[in-house]
């Protein structure tokens, strides 16, 4: 690792101006993605702005029809918290399978964004959902946020401050893990939404998360898993490598669609 | 990089032979129910804190890439990989060890007393982790625990030896003790 200086701001604002002050300043918030790259010598930003002690900034909230998960917000914390839990079950149940107990009590929902891992799993759920991303600066839709591998809309000195998502009619998140890292070798999150279905795909595309719009289709028809047999998801576009062809990635997304639309109808 | 060009230019400005300067930061912390001052690297991790600084040398360093659980400890009470935790994020918070549960020469840990008792370990090289992530698990779900949950919660812990049996059974029957000596 090379040296860093360490800063701990109390507010968003004084992380922000050390954003701006400090050039190729990086902020922390679970670390659980930033220090092994730091280790690894793939990062070596010369300050480190701490976001995991700004009070609040890890509040769970329902605002009006939305529910409000700020950036700092554990995995653990969505898995757990009975707002969640009450308002849209599947994410806290996405959250609680996020690598394993002790990356959960650390990892946040900000950084698991900002980072927009292509095996990651909320991408999927942001996207499927229609979340609005929030920062110190504006509002981004899910589908301005995430721009391909482990690139966001996010400027250097912008922040993700809290996470807003519309609450879903029904909900559910299969994923497929990897047996060795266990992170998504493809995750599927289905959302009837009050206008319309969308059903984010993660873990598979060689450019991120992406939504799967011929499932989409035949699911605003009726939502029921019967009416996405016969429909097949293409191999093209999809990831390629020594724990999956791209042929079977692209099977998973359908039988794991329409068990995400069986469980989904089931709750 | 950068970081590192800086870094000369620093020195090269100042004398000319001059040891590497380093950003030291002041943290302090209660590591098992003692305050602790210190004055390090922000880059030293959490662990080699731990084990380096306090000499606490029962926390283990396996893998050093999250993946194995051997560096598990608390940090206010919960699980964490201590080589993924920088020791500066710590600052102002509680860190407990595998030292921590129970003094030295006192009766072990239920918990610690159960992989004796259910020879949970051979080398004993993740113990100090699996402990530590089963205690966590017990604090979280309680004390009767399935095999399945127990498999299913051993997740980011890595055991060469064992092949995990004596492990689900160590942490079942300690999940049990500790309700008796709670
Ligand atoms: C063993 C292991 C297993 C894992 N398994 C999974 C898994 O199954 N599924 C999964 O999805 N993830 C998994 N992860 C990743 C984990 O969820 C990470 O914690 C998460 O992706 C990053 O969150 P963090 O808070 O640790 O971010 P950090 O490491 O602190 O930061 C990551 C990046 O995001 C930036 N950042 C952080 N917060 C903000 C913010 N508020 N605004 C702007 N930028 C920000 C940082 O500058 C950095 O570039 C795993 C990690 C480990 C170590
Ligand atoms: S040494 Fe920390 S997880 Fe292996
Ligand atoms: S007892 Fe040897 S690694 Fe677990």
């Amino acid at each position: 690792m090379y040296e860093f200086k360490y800063h701990r701001p109390a507010t968003v604002r004084q992380a922000a101006n050390l954003l701006v002050k400090n050039e190729d300043a990086k902020v922390i918030a679970g670390g659980h993605t930033l220090v092994p790259v730091m280790k690894q010598r793939l990062a070596s930003p010369p300050h480190l702005v701490d976001l995991s002690h700004i009070e609040g900034l890890n509040a769970i909230e329902m605002k009006g029809r939305s529910l409000v998960i700020g950036a700092t917000a554990t995995h653990a914390d969505v898995a757990n918290s009975a707002t969640v839990r009450e308002a849209i079950p599947a994410l806290a149940e996405l959250a609680s399978g996020i690598g394993d107990p002790a990356v959960r009590h650390k990892g946040t929902i900000g950084g698991s964004l900002a980072n927009n891992d292509p095996t990651a799993d909320y991408p999927a759920a942001v996207l499927a959902l229609g979340a609005t991303i929030v920062t110190n600066k504006r509002r981004l839709k899910a589908e301005e946020f995430f721009q391909g591998l482990f690139s966001t809309a996010l400027e250097n000195d912008e922040i993700i401050t809290r996470v807003m998502f519309p609450l879903p009619k029904k909900a559910a998140y299969i994923k497929f893990r990897n047996q060795a890292s266990r992170y998504a070798l493809v995750g599927v999150f289905v959302a009837r939404r009050p206008s319309d279905v969308r059903v984010a795909v993660t873990g598979a595309g060689s450019d991120g998360v992406f939504r799967a719009t011929a499932f989409e289709e035949a699911l605003k028809k009726r939502f029921s898993h019967k009416v996405l047999e016969g429909i097949s998801a293409s191999p093209e576009g999809l990831n390629s490598d020594l724990h999956g062809s791209a042929e079977y990635r692209a099977h998973l997304i359908g039988v794991l669609t329409r068990r995400a639309v069986e469980a989904a109808t089931a709750k | 990089m950068t970081f590192g060009m800086t870094i000369n230019a620093c020195a090269a400005d100042t004398a000319a032979v001059q040891p590497k300067r380093v950003l030291m930061a002041k943290i302090s912390l209660i590591v098992n129910g003692n305050p602790v001052n210190a004055n390090i690297d922000p880059r030293t991790l959490l662990v080699q804190f731990l084990r380096e600084n306090l000499r606490l040398t029962g926390t283990h360093v396996g893998c050093d890439t999250s993946q194995c659980g051997a560096c598990v400890v608390h940090l206010d009470g919960k699980a964490v990989k201590s080589c993924t935790t920088l020791a500066v994020m710590a600052d102002g918070h509680e860190v407990r060890t595998i030292e921590g549960l129970a003094a030295d020469g006192a009766p072990l840990h239920p918990m610690q007393e159960a992989f004796r008792e259910h020879h949970g370990l051979q080398c004993g090289f993740c113990t100090p982790g699996m402990i530590m992530t089963a205690v966590d698990l017990v604090n979280r779900k309680g004390h009767d625990l399935s095999d399945d949950v127990i498999r299913e919660e051993l997740e980011g812990n890595l055991c060469r030896c064992t092949g995990y049996q004596n492990i689900v059974t160590s942490i079942a029957a300690g999940a049990k003790a500790m309700a008796k000596s709670a």
